[in-house]
């Protein structure tokens, strides 16, 4: 197996996701199999090669540090499952 | 009202000339393809949801629902962004407007657009308008069937390792995979960023070129974008005399190409050759066997990290814990799907300390030598060509319980992905009743040459593409 059970959970926690116990095990054997799959990447040597992070050859694009309007607060918050004022509410962080 | 004209055949340049003419107006033929949709669209479900006629002064058009629509709910085929109802257009969106088209409503799509067959919707699958016990192929198999149904005279997908392509090969229509760069991402749902692109599909080349122009070119919303290098041209010729076609011998050698697909390739090499194009094998010696591999390192990678915004505090549904971070993860639980749950926890562990360099790093160092094979075969030429779909459109259910089986229905979209290229599929032939697509790769900005390829196949091959059940 290439991820252990207790590996996933770590990852778990990373990824932010509350799994059952039921997704953990289906995920464990899941991302065993993909991970077997993806890992033919290190068949090749590639000490010398340099990584693409892009795919095209751009230079880095400016734009003038000039204020324009931005979003009404009204929208910005109108999605939100829980807002207070002008604010995102969420709950107590313990 | 349905009387007026007849979708299901009508090509978007058709419909354009009938609305310049003034037989038809843009209300009367919105409410046509509303017609149609409520016709065919319960057993289909190629839209999430449609839109009244809104005083646009041309056609309609149909849009994948990762593209941001101001004040009409956009959910990227994801529970957790039900309800999301945006508060500002995408660019394409904009452009569209511009342009005077009107949005006919929002197409399914595999949940935040990773699948290949649409299965992987919160909302339910699409039906291949073919055979509805089939799939349209994914991720953007709700435009592709509304397209292919006469639901929408062409409509937008966005593709990153073939979303836009494949299932326009399913389906029977024209696909644009643009260059990277070339089209706005701006009000996009993000999947993977390196790799996104929005793309064209409607039912001949010369109106996805058409499409294509109208959306594409540099937006300082979006700093990747470009400008393009040479102006879209509508193709006219019927001959391909000098176009240099390269045939990769490594993706004609796959078994997985069903033996009806690998018939309608060849027969198309042919029609190419006859067309006055000059045919030769050339080799990709990496890119098919390491593609794969190296895209679903890559994608779930920055999938993991474009889908850490989703945490239930400014947009989206949120399921409630006792404390913030419970909150989140509870959210992400219950509103993520499976795919894109695995393609986070995979992305997450490629991305994480002690396994970043072999996974992540190695994946770019991959991608480094997609880039080079590909740019060493346009050396010698303008165009290369491989089936789209190693497939015809698969049963419901067939590849869902496995996530490996899914992924390799890419195999031969991934590659040049990968390289920013862009791809064309044209419908080429049928198996088994259903269409086959020919896939047409050329280099960054060649669109022209793909326009000219696909248009001269289209018309020498005259395929009838409306299912034939819908006849």
């Amino acid at each position: 197996m290439a991820i252990s059970r207790d590996q996933v959970l770590y990852v778990a926690k990373l990824a932010r996701l509350e799994l059952g116990e039921d997704e953990l095990e289906r995920l464990t054997s899941e991302l065993g199999a993909i991970l077997d799959a993806v890992s033919k990447v290190s068949e090749l040597d590639l000490a010398d090669v340099p990584p693409t992070s892009h795919p095209l050859a751009v230079v880095n694009a400016w734009a003038a540090d000039e204020p324009r309007d931005s979003l009404p607060l009204e929208d910005v918050v109108r999605n939100a499952p829980a807002v207070e004022g002008r604010m995102f509410r969420v709950p107590p962080t313990t | 009202m349905s009387a007026v004209v007849d979708t299901l055949r009508l090509t978007a340049e058709e419909a354009l000339a009938l609305v310049e003419r003034g037989d038809v107006s843009p209300a009367e033929l919105h409410a046509a393809y509303l017609d149609a949709i409520g016709e065919r669209d319960a057993e289909l479900h190629a839209y999430l949801r449609t839109v009244e006629y809104d005083g646009a002064t041309s056609i309609p058009i149909a849009l994948k629902d990762v593209i941001s629509t101001k004040g009409l709910e956009t959910t990227a085929g994801s529970r957790i962004l039900e309800g999301y109802v945006p508060v500002f257009d995408a660019t394409v969106t904009s452009r569209c407007r511009q342009a005077g088209l009107s949005v006919l409503g929002k197409t399914n799509t595999d949940e935040f657009a990773m699948g290949s067959s649409t299965e992987n919707s919160a909302y339910g699958p699409s039906r291949n308008p073919w055979d509805p016990a089939r799939v349209p192929g994914g991720s953007g198999g709700g435009t592709a069937a509304a397209v292919s149904a006469g639901l929408a005279p062409w409509g937008l997908g966005s593709d990153t390792g073939g979303s836009v392509k494949q299932p326009s090969a399913l389906c029977g229509n024209v696909g644009l995979r643009p260059t990277y760069g070339t089209v706005s991402r701006y009000g996009i749902v993000a999947f993977a960023s390196s790799l996104d692109q929005v793309g064209p599909v409607a039912k001949t080349v010369r109106d996805v070129a058409l499409l294509y122009r109208i959306v594409s070119g540099r937006d300082p919303a979006d700093s990747t974008t470009v400008e393009l290098s040479e102006p879209v041209e509508l193709p006219t010729s019927e001959r391909l005399d000098g176009l240099r076609v390269g045939v990769p011998r490594q993706a004609v050698a796959l078994e997985a190409i069903e033996p009806g697909v690998r018939a309608a390739f060849h027969s198309s090499l042919a029609l190419l050759g006859e067309l006055g194009a000059e045919l030769d094998e050339c080799d990709l010696p990496l890119s098919f066997d390491y593609g794969m591999p190296c895209y679903y390192l890559i994608a779930p990678a920055e999938a993991s990290s474009n889908l850490a915004r989703y945490d239930g505090v400014r947009y989206g549904r949120r399921s409630d814990g006792a404390t913030y971070r419970e909150t989140v993860e509870r959210t992400r639980d219950d509103g993520f799907g499976d795919e894109p749950k695995r393609r986070i926890m995979l992305g997450t562990y490629a991305l994480s300390a002690g396994y970043y360099d072999a996974y992540y790093g190695q994946a770019q160092k991959v991608r480094t030598l997609l880039v080079r094979e590909h740019a060493a075969a346009f050396e010698r030429f303008d165009v290369l060509a491989t089936p789209t779909s190693p497939t015809v459109a698969f049963p419901l259910g067939d590849k869902a319980a496995d996530p490996l089986a899914m992924y390799a229905c890419d195999l031969l979209t991934i590659p040049s992905c990968l390289a920013g290229l862009p791809g064309l599929s044209v419908p080429c032939g049928f198996s088994e009743g259903l269409p086959v697509g020919l896939q047409l790769v050329g280099p960054q900005f060649g669109e022209n040459a793909l326009f000219r390829a696909g248009h001269a196949v289209e018309r020498a091959l005259e395929l009838d593409l409306v299912p034939e059940r819908l006849r």
